[in-house]
């Protein structure tokens, strides 16, 4: 019992924040920067502690708590961990205080509303992730929409109520078919048992005929998409991160595009496996494409932010790569590669963030040489760029490999068997490794190394709490690449579920 | 035709009137005095009805449209008169801040 | 003790040590921690091959931890030494450890001195991965690792954006092979359901022969071979690579990484001996590498492209060996190669050391009595790399030779003579890098000339010992030392009586090319100034390399670029799907600009409009009952 309660409290730690932040009257900005910080500390101690309890060995929820929240509609708040879950709410956990901290410099009006915006996010974050109830999830889901809005719509960039308005319509639309799907996903379940349920371990039970489940699919499917995202649905990526904050940009990359990964791995897919099935082809070639047309277009950008964003795109067509390679490596690998994603991505956003408040300027035109002038960012940009890389001992290592390798070990076969495009697929994806490459070493060059010049010098290379966060993030990516055995025991269990599940049938039998 | 016809011709007669009245007049206070004609053929048509079905239902219910026909004037004269003052016109084309 | 784990470890404690503590414990700290532990690890590596002798041939294995269990699948980070890995791990640690020692002296006045040991720390760490590690993962991991310690090096002096762009053009074409090392890997993994060395060899000679094609896999690794070796088509980033401080050309870019493919090909000899197709390829590939570099190092001025044009056709040379089924021989030469080359480079550090940065040969000449022990170990270094008997070259390339002639598996006359033709280039160019260098009439400015003088004991020292290996670096004969581990190939019955003629022709060959170049150098540039004149297309052709790098610009650069600009970023993007997005948004707009005309502000519109539909609702019902 007790346990269960540690799941709750990670949970509703940032409401109480939140409320305690609104409600207390004006402090100065820095009690209440410590206090944030302090409660997201005290969120990833509780977080880690879960964590390291999750046991990888036992199938199922653990931590869980189950109550009737809406008895008539068959709705619960129920919550737990899963392997699928487990390293999210982790990553989450983890990103909180170096989110709050990273944000101490950059944000200065409004202090109070911001950091209770950020609580409000972690906490529709982390309720997506922990909702073992469609109705709960599809609530905490559309949550996260408000305190994303207003982070980038006040305290963006010039063009902040274009990127932040392009971003909610477009999430929107998508959870609209979604909930519509919803709707109709719990009523003809409702019409075969008699009652309303809208808990994930009864929606996959009874029998569903091919064409409903591909109409379904495809609402789930557009709403996770959208936020994974995945070509061609994700245009609204760039300007978000470009016009967010630094602190909005490491959340967005770090957590909130592995919502709509989650969603594929837990429901979209699980749920409607022979609709998976049938349009596999079609999310195989969308996944590369996204690799490739991600990575093509970082390379010409001008803007360091946007080609992170574009990068990120790239990465996390790997990570769909995974889940439809429907091999255990594969789906272990797309996992990791979501953490690792976090880790990276986040990280380097928050280094623009630091260059950024130095010089004023994402335009990489305007940058060169920074490695004479800033030797300890430069160390720290270089080690996060070969982990964008892929390099061995990096996280991005252990996720790339694992679901290229995946990717292979299922495309062989068929390739055999006659059918190629999955192997296509696979070595396009191995091709995408140089591109990878390309533009990150092209970023790097452009930035640290070369003739020197950035605006508004002199200023001081990193200072303590710059490295502190730093630090966090590069030992967190080593030990991902080089101890990947750890979370991979954890998550195991769930992966090898996922893959059952999929490879499974719900068409009713045909009538005899 | 009998008596409860001619009464609700008379009833279907006032009520156009003040109907057309409403549609084409463009004095606030003549829109009003129209209204209230409508008001009083539907009046008429209970008073037909209750006298051909021999119940006191449709008696009562005119005493119940006077006293709202009366609250209504009450309050809706007051409210010319105050928009009035403002945009110093009686004119309805005057109050088209809505538009769009 | 775990001793392989410790060799492994050890450079791996001085990256650490140097890269965070360096700069502010001196020179004298970073020099110590930079040279010992290298120093430490060859020792440890000794010991290691003593047990390894003491253990009757049976390979050592260490597992340090399993990196990652999937399935039934676990992957292991697990080291292994039998002879192959012994021999390179005392290349790696040995010449390592004298270069280091070298670098001392060479950088002894550069600012970034701790960076320096440090990224030379780094990469022997990632090397020794290379070539201890049991699986081709681990393999894996040491190859990306020195493509970064590559990277790192060349790039070393970034300020000057040429250096800068060398050292990412070396890493994007490794990164093109390891690509296909990947496809290989996970081709073999999905067969075997391993990725250890000894059970892939153990396999594929086996009664049983696995699903998938030898070749296929052989290929595939093989393009990671060419890109990390420098072959045909990825060799283009090796001349580039020499913007690096020298040391680094030595260590990296003649001894070490760049046999890196050479090493995996001799590793897997017992797939490659069943793939007759990928095999007969790798030999083409090398052979024509040999022979297009040998050319293009003819026309260069620069003393350090002149080496880096003579490795990648040294690496040529390897890979024909290899081709043709003798993976021993290809080691013994990975062997006196390493020996020569590196003094060739160091020579050549030293020289400009000398020459206070001057590294163009035209500018040189007269060199020999001014600095007289760069001179002479040069020299040996450059009759060893020319195949003048008996020193090192003259063995190793002479076996080369021969089995590309008389190999039952891929030999014939053929291929022999172009690789004879080839040695004959080499000793050519190498001697007329010596005569313009050390031996011709000054050509020096007199501000250079005043200032020459013989480079510190430092590097001296190494220049000797490295001569002296090369002199007498060939009597050990590797491939019988590696015959357990990997068979010399038969060799045709019917050529054997021509073995010795075909050794004086070797012979004849090298010194055919010694007298060609005294006879055009001998006397300074003039006579090779109207050869050149004469052949101007020719000259034209070679110097601008075959203008490769101009070819995959246009093929592949440009295009890429005009690709994701034009087509994917302003036409995909922007217009397209940003397109039907304010497409989208505008005509929602307009539509509900249009719908909210009903609303005229005019209060008599809004009753008319309640009255029909109110009328409209009463009719409809009266309808429908």
């Amino acid at each position: 019992m007790a346990e269960s309660t540690v799941l709750n409290l990670v949970l509703w730690l940032p409401v109480l924040g939140m409320v305690a932040l609104l409600l207390a009257p004006h402090g100065t900005d820095r009690a209440i920067r410590g206090f944030a910080l302090a409660l997201m500390l005290l969120q990833f101690v509780l977080a880690a502690w879960l964590y390291r309890r999750f046991d990888g060995a036992v199938a199922g929820l653990q931590f869980e708590t189950r109550l009737p929240w809406i008895r008539d509609w068959g709705v619960h708040y129920h919550i737990g961990l899963d392997g699928l879950n487990v390293l999210l709410v982790a990553l989450t956990a983890f990103l909180g205080p170096l989110v709050v901290a990273g944000a101490f410099s950059a944000i200065q009006k409004q202090v109070k509303l911001f950091y209770a915006m950020v609580f409000f996010i972690q906490f529709a974050m982390l309720g997506t992730f922990v909702a073992q109830d469609l109705f709960l999830f599809y609530v905490f889901w559309e949550a996260m929409l408000i305190p994303m809005f207003l982070i980038i719509g006040i305290w963006g960039g010039e063009r902040r109520i274009y990127a932040t308005l392009k971003f909610v319509l477009y999430t929107a639309f998508g959870s609209i078919l979604m909930l519509a799907a919803v709707i109709y996903l719990v009523y003809s379940q409702s019409q075969v048992t008699g009652s309303m349920s809208f808990a994930f371990s009864e929606l996959g039970r009874y029998p569903l005929p091919l064409d409903a489940q591909s109409w379904l699919l495809a609402a789930f499917a557009l709403s996770f998409a959208i936020k994974v995202p995945m070509v061609p649905l994700h245009t609204w990526l760039p300007d978000a991160h470009v016009e967010a904050p630094t602190a909005g940009s490491v959340i967005l990359a770090g957590v909130l595009l592995k919502m709509g990964t989650y969603g594929f791995m837990k429901l979209g897919f699980p749920l409607f496996p022979d609709a998976t099935r049938a349009f596999l082809p079609a999310l195989m070639i969308l996944s590369v494409v996204s690799i490739i047309y991600g990575a093509c277009l970082a390379l010409v950008q001008t803007d360091i932010k946007k080609i992170i964003a574009y990068s990120s795109i790239s990465h996390l067509g790997y990570v769909m790569l995974g889940l439809v390679s429907l091999d255990l490596i594969g789906i272990q690998g797309a996992i990791i590669q979501m953490v690792s994603h976090g880790l990276v991505a986040g990280g380097l956003f928050m280094m623009v963030g630091m260059i950024y408040e130095r010089c004023h300027t994402r335009e990489l035109a305007h940058y060169g040489g920074l490695a004479k002038l800033l030797p300890v960012y430069s160390v720290f940009f270089m080690i996060l760029t070969l982990a964008s890389i892929g390099l061995p001992t990096t996280s991005g290592f252990t996720g790339e490999f694992m679901v290229l390798l995946g990717a292979f070990n299922a495309a062989w076969p068929s390739y055999l068997a006659g059918d190629s495009l999955p192997l296509v697929v696979a070595v396009t994806a191995v091709a995408g490794v140089v591109l990878g490459a390309l533009y990150m070493l092209w970023l790097a060059q452009r930035l640290l190394f070369g003739e020197v010049k950035a605006p508004h010098q002199p200023f001081t290379d990193l200072v303590a709490r710059e490295k502190a966060i730093l630090l966090a993030f590069v030992v967190a990516i080593f030990a991902l690449g080089l101890f990947p055995q750890g979370p991979l025991a954890k998550t195991e269990l769930a992966a090898r579920d996922y893959q059952q599940r999929v490879l499974a049938s719900r068409v009713p039998e045909a009538a005899p | 035709m009998d008596r409860t016809q001619l009464l609700l011709a008379l009833s279907i007669t006032l009520f156009s009137l003040g109907f057309v009245g409403v549609m084409v007049r463009r004095n606030a206070l003549v829109m009003l005095m129209c209204m209230e004609l409508m008001l009083n053929g539907v009046i008429l048509s209970l008073v037909a009805f209750a006298a051909h079905s021999a119940t006191l239902a449709g008696a009562v219910l005119v005493f119940l449209v006077f006293v709202v026909a009366a609250a209504e004037i009450a309050i809706a004269i007051p409210i010319v008169l105050l928009l009035s003052r403002q945009k110093r016109s009686l004119d309805i084309g005057a109050y088209s801040e809505l538009k769009g | 003790m775990n001793l392989l784990t410790l060799i492994v470890l050890l450079p791996l404690a001085g990256f650490l040590l140097n890269g965070l503590a360096g700069p502010r414990l001196g020179k004298g700290f970073v020099s110590v921690v930079g040279c010992g532990l290298p120093i430490l690890a060859f020792l440890a590596t000794v010991r290691a091959f003593m047990q390894l002798n003491g253990a009757e041939g049976a390979a050592l294995v260490e597992t340090a931890y399993t990196w990652a269990v999937v399935g039934d699948f676990s992957f292991d980070i697990a080291f292994y030494f039998d002879r192959l890995s012994a021999l390179m791990t005392l290349i790696v640690t040995g010449v390592g450890s004298l270069i280091h020692i070298y670098s001392t002296g060479y950088m002894k006045d550069d600012a970034s001195y701790a960076r320096y040991f440090a990224y030379l720390n780094l990469f022997l760490f990632f090397m020794l991965l290379l070539v201890l590690g049991r699986s081709l993962l681990v393999c894996f991991v040491g190859w990306e690792g020195v493509g970064l310690a590559s990277y790192l090096l060349i790039g070393f002096w970034f300020d000057d954006p040429a250096k800068a762009q060398a050292g990412k053009k070396a890493f994007i074409t490794n990164r093109v092979g390891d690509a296909g090392f990947l496809l290989g890997m996970f081709l073999i993994y999905h067969a075997l359901g391993t990725l250890d060395f000894d059970a892939v060899n153990a396999a594929f000679t086996g009664p049983v022969a696995p699903a998938v094609s030898a070749s296929l896999v052989g290929l595939l690794l093989f393009i990671g071979a060419t890109g990390k070796s420098a072959q045909i088509p990825l060799h283009v980033w090796l001349p580039d690579a020499m913007a690096g401080p020298t040391p680094v050309s030595a260590l990296i870019h003649a001894a070490t990484m760049v046999t890196a493919g050479v090493y995996l090909v001799a590793r897997l000899n017992g797939l490659y001996l069943q793939a007759p197709e990928a095999s007969q390829v790798i030999a083409v590939v090398g052979l024509a590498t040999a022979f297009f570099a040998a050319t293009i190092a003819v026309v260069q001025t620069d003393i350090k492209k002149v080496l880096a044009y003579s490795t990648v056709s040294q690496l040529g040379l390897m890979f024909l060996a290899l081709g043709v089924g003798a993976y021993g021989v290809a080691v013994f030469h990975v062997y006196t190669h390493a020996f020569f080359k590196a003094c060739l480079f160091l020579g050549a550090g030293s020289v400009i050391h000398a020459m206070s940065g001057e590294q163009d040969i035209r500018k040189m000449g007269g060199l020999a009595r001014k600095i007289p022990v760069t001179f002479a170990t040069f020299a040996v270094a450059t009759a060893a790399i020319a195949g003048i008997p008996p020193l090192a070259g003259f063995f190793s390339k002479d076996e080369i030779l021969w089995f590309a002639f008389a190999s039952e598996t891929g030999g014939s006359p053929l291929l022999w003579a172009i690789a004879s033709f080839s040695a004959l280039l080499t000793s050519f160019y190498m001697f007329r890098l010596l005569w313009l260098t050390f031996l011709t009439p000054s050509r020096m400015d007199h501000q250079t000339e005043h200032h020459v003088h013989e480079s510190p004991f430092s590097m001296t020292s190494v220049l000797i010992v490295l001569a002296v290996l090369s002199a007498v670096g060939g009597f050990f004969h590797v491939y019988d030392f590696l015959e357990p581990v990997m068979p010399m190939p038969a060799a045709s019955e019917s050529l054997h009586h021509l073995k010795m003629p075909l050794i004086y022709v070797a012979t004849a060959v090298a010194f055919a090319g010694l007298g060609l170049a005294w006879f055009v150098y001998r006397d300074g540039l003039a006579r090779g100034d109207r050869l050149r004149q004469r052949f101007a297309g020719a000259h034209r052709l070679l110097s601008g390399k075959y203008y490769v790098d101009e070819l995959y610009e246009a093929v592949l650069g440009r295009p890429l670029h005009w690709i994701s600009d034009r087509v994917f970023l302003v036409l995909g993007d922007r217009a397209l799907i940003d397109g039907s997005l304010h497409g989208l948004a505008a005509t929602a707009q307009r539509a509900a600009g249009r719908l909210s005309r009903v609303e005229t502000g005019n209060l008599q519109t809004y009753v008319l409009l309640v009255v029909l539909g109110l009328v409209a609702s009463l009719a409809w019902m009266w309808r429908n009952g």
